[in-house]
């Protein structure tokens, strides 16, 4: 045996009001990895990221995370994870800037900030209140976080929604400079990403998650 | 130690087939407690000194307002035991027990009321008793407009089981500042703790009637288990032989 | 991230606070609620100050009441529906710092500036001058007990889409005691008499209310809000 993998899940199972949500025997991910996570609507997807973020407690199973149960070291776990779901936690009356300076929550200095967000394009609206973007724009500002912040696994739940052509080839840069530095991403959406070694996991009808990588 | 007597209980089949061999004698039991009761108490017992035959209705009220309380500790141990140990059961008793306990309180108001009417001579006074028994009904009334109100049922045990729990903490502050506001009641006529300040020819059968609503509460809490177990596991195999037999005795009674 | 974990109270407060800042009108509607309701009660019942100087203590601490009710109801669902809630579930602290600084925060712009206009209500219902003082004082603290007992509430109800009539419903059992010792504050101030006893027991129910309330808010966020 080697080193653990990042992240192994072992026999997950999910139930809501006794239908299986997420059922998935084996799934590991590793340092350098990008798994994208596929399957039609309500078939378990976000479901699937949100028990991996402990925001849900599985019914069976553990996900293990450097080989210690993420329930063991829950704080550690959460320090190293970034998470971007479908709603993207931007207040609305707070400008671009603030909304970055929350989210990375730490006494981050406000150029970088500031730079994170002109290298998504925002230069220029980063001092006006967000309700006045587009929301192409809010999600970029969500978006940023991830130049700023320094957690080794990022979970992005639909990244790609009304973002243009253009921000889609930037997040894909992202993601490739992350893993390139020791990181990981298990990313869910449709869209076909343009990265090599993109490891996929379909979710089929019947929420069974298998690999098929 | 050895903890599977206690996973068994959380088996909601196991509680379907001991509650189906014991219910019929319980209920048996209730019924006799309770008739005795009654006709004792209404029948045989001596008058009040003062209320004459009115206060005879506190064989009703009296024990209509222990079960309401002790229904709703009931319904927040049961919710309890389901947020620590995730048992599917203990959920099903708490949602079992918040329509009777709610009804055990609408009764003891209404008695209380009819009471009143001769005592003090008003349907409704605001009595410190009577005001934390109509506090009693809102909690059960908030307890049961939650669980109804989340699709998601287990977001709705989780939610009403923690209600339970907060108002649980909250029984004994609400009871004592209602107190506090008015202290213009009749003093407690039974303590546990003290010889009944009333006379034992009135005494006794209240106590009967006392055993016998408790009797009659574990029934109806069963039954309306029982019925909350079968819609629940209604796509378990025991469930499916369950109906398969009983629609075969129904067929069989017809021919 | 880690180095927030110590001031998650902090942190919330100030944005709380900041976000309220931003749409002050919004912030500012439980105020003019509680005023405006006010003058519904000479409307309605009598102007004569006489018979409002009798009902003006109770009448007070019930719209306070209401108004802090009401506006309880926003206290999460804004970070539910943008998703800043699930953000904040897991974050790499102890839930029960940033809810205490959200519950002060809301606090700070429902509770205080209610509890600072009160005399100009007192003023409008005759209420005798015996009561103003006590009546600050019990409204500073019986407030505080319920923004976080509303908060358990909009804890409960944020996941629904209408929790609004749902919250009233399950938090106001919860907020009789407050407003017994509450109104009884102001009555005893007003009749004379040692109106300090009922203050300490709210001030009582407020530590509790500060111990317990944060535990059972952060439990309630944690099992139901995600789903």
């Amino acid at each position: 045996m080697g080193n653990p993998s990042l992240i192994t899940i072992e026999n997950l199972r999910f139930e809501r009001d006794d239908t299986t949500v997420v059922n998935c025997d084996h799934l590991h991910l590793d340092a350098g990895d990008i798994l994208q996570v596929e399957g039609p609507n309500g078939s378990g997807k976000t479901t699937l990221l949100r028990l991996l973020t402990t925001a849900l407690q599985p019914c069976e199973g553990t996900i293990l995370y450097c080989g210690k149960s993420i329930i063991e070291c829950r704080l550690e776990y959460l320090s190293d994870i970034l998470f971007i779901g479908h709603q993207s936690a931007v207040k609305l009356s707070l400008t671009a800037e603030e909304n970055l300076a929350w989210m990375a929550m730490s006494q981050l200095d406000s150029s970088s900030v500031l730079n994170a967000l002109e290298s998504l394009g925002l230069a220029g609206y980063t001092d006006i209140p967000c309700y006045k973007l587009s929301a192409g724009q809010k999600r970029r500002v969500a978006l940023a976080r991830l130049l700023i912040s320094d957690a080794r696994i990022w979970y992005l739940d639909e990244p790609f929604t009304a973002i243009d052509r253009e921000g889609v080839k930037l997040l894909e840069r992202c993601m490739k400079d992350h893993v390139s530095s020791g990181g990981a991403v298990v990313v869910s959406t449709h869209q076909d990403l343009d990265l090599k070694g993109v490891r996929h996991y379909p979710i089929l009808g019947e929420s069974l998650l298998r690999a098929c990588s | 130690m050895n903890w599977t007597w206690f996973y068994r209980l959380g088996s909601p089949l196991w509680f379907y087939q001991m509650t189906t061999r014991w219910l019929p004698w319980l209920s048996l039991l209730a019924f006799v407690l309770l008739t005795t009761g009654l006709v004792w108490g209404l029948g045989f017992a001596p008058q009040d000194a003062k209320q004459g035959n009115s206060f005879r209705i506190i064989y009703l009220h009296v024990p209509a307002s222990f079960l309401a309380l002790a229904g709703y500790f009931l319904m927040a141990t049961a919710g309890a035991i389901g947020l620590i140990w995730k048992m599917k059961l203990s959920y099903m008793i708490m949602k079992s027990a918040a329509p009777i306990g709610a009804a055990l309180t609408f009764l003891a108001l209404f008695t209380g009321a009819v009471w009143g009417k001769p005592t003090w001579g008003s349907y409704w006074v605001w009595d410190a008793r009577i005001t934390s028994m109509l506090i009693l009904l809102f909690l059960y009334f908030g307890v049961l407009a939650l669980q109804y109100a989340f699709h998601n049922e287990e977001s709705g045990n989780k939610a009403s089981a923690v209600l339970a729990l907060v108002g649980t903490v909250n029984i004994p502050i609400i009871y004592k500042s209602v107190d506090w506001w008015y202290t213009l009641h009749q003093p407690s006529t039974i303590k546990l703790t003290s010889a009944p300040s009333m006379h034992p020819d009135m005494f006794h059968p209240l106590l009967v009637m006392i055993l016998g609503f408790y009797c009659f509460y574990v029934v109806a809490l069963c039954l309306f288990t029982r019925v909350e177990i079968l819609r629940r596991e209604r796509k378990t195999a025991w469930v499916g032989e369950l109906a398969a037999r009983s629609s075969n005795a129904v067929e069989g009674a017809k021919q | 991230m880690r180095s927030h974990a110590s001031n998650g109270f902090c942190a919330y407060l100030r944005r709380d606070l900041r976000l309220s800042h931003r749409r002050l009108g919004e912030a500012a509607s439980p105020l003019i609620f509680f005023i405006m309701v006010s003058t519904l009660v000479p409307l309605g019942i009598t102007p004569d100050p006489a018979s409002l100087a009798l009902v003006a203590s109770g009448i007070i601490w019930v719209f306070a009441l209401l108004a802090t009710m009401l506006s309880a109801n926003d206290l999460f669902t804004g970070d539910y529906q943008d998703g800043s809630l699930e953000q904040l579930l897991i974050s790499p602290q102890v839930l029960v710092m940033p809810v205490l600084g959200k519950v002060t925060a809301h606090w700070l712009v429902t509770g205080l500036p209610l509890t600072i206009v009160s005399p100009l209500l007192g003023l409008m219902l005759s209420l005798p001058e015996a009561g103003y003082f006590p009546m600050m004082a019990s409204l500073a603290l019986g407030t505080a007990c319920l923004s976080l007992l509303g908060a358990v509430g909009a804890a409960l109800t944020v996941s629904l889409q209408k929790g609004g009539m749902l919250l009233a419903l399950v938090v106001m059992p919860l907020y009789m005691p407050v407003i017994i010792f509450g109104g009884a504050t102001v009555q005893y101030g007003i009749d004379g008499l040692a109106w300090t006893g009922p203050l300490a027991i709210l001030g009582a129910m407020l530590a509790a209310a500060i111990a317990l309330c944060p535990l059972a808010i952060a439990g309630v966020l944690r099992l139901t809000s995600i789903n």
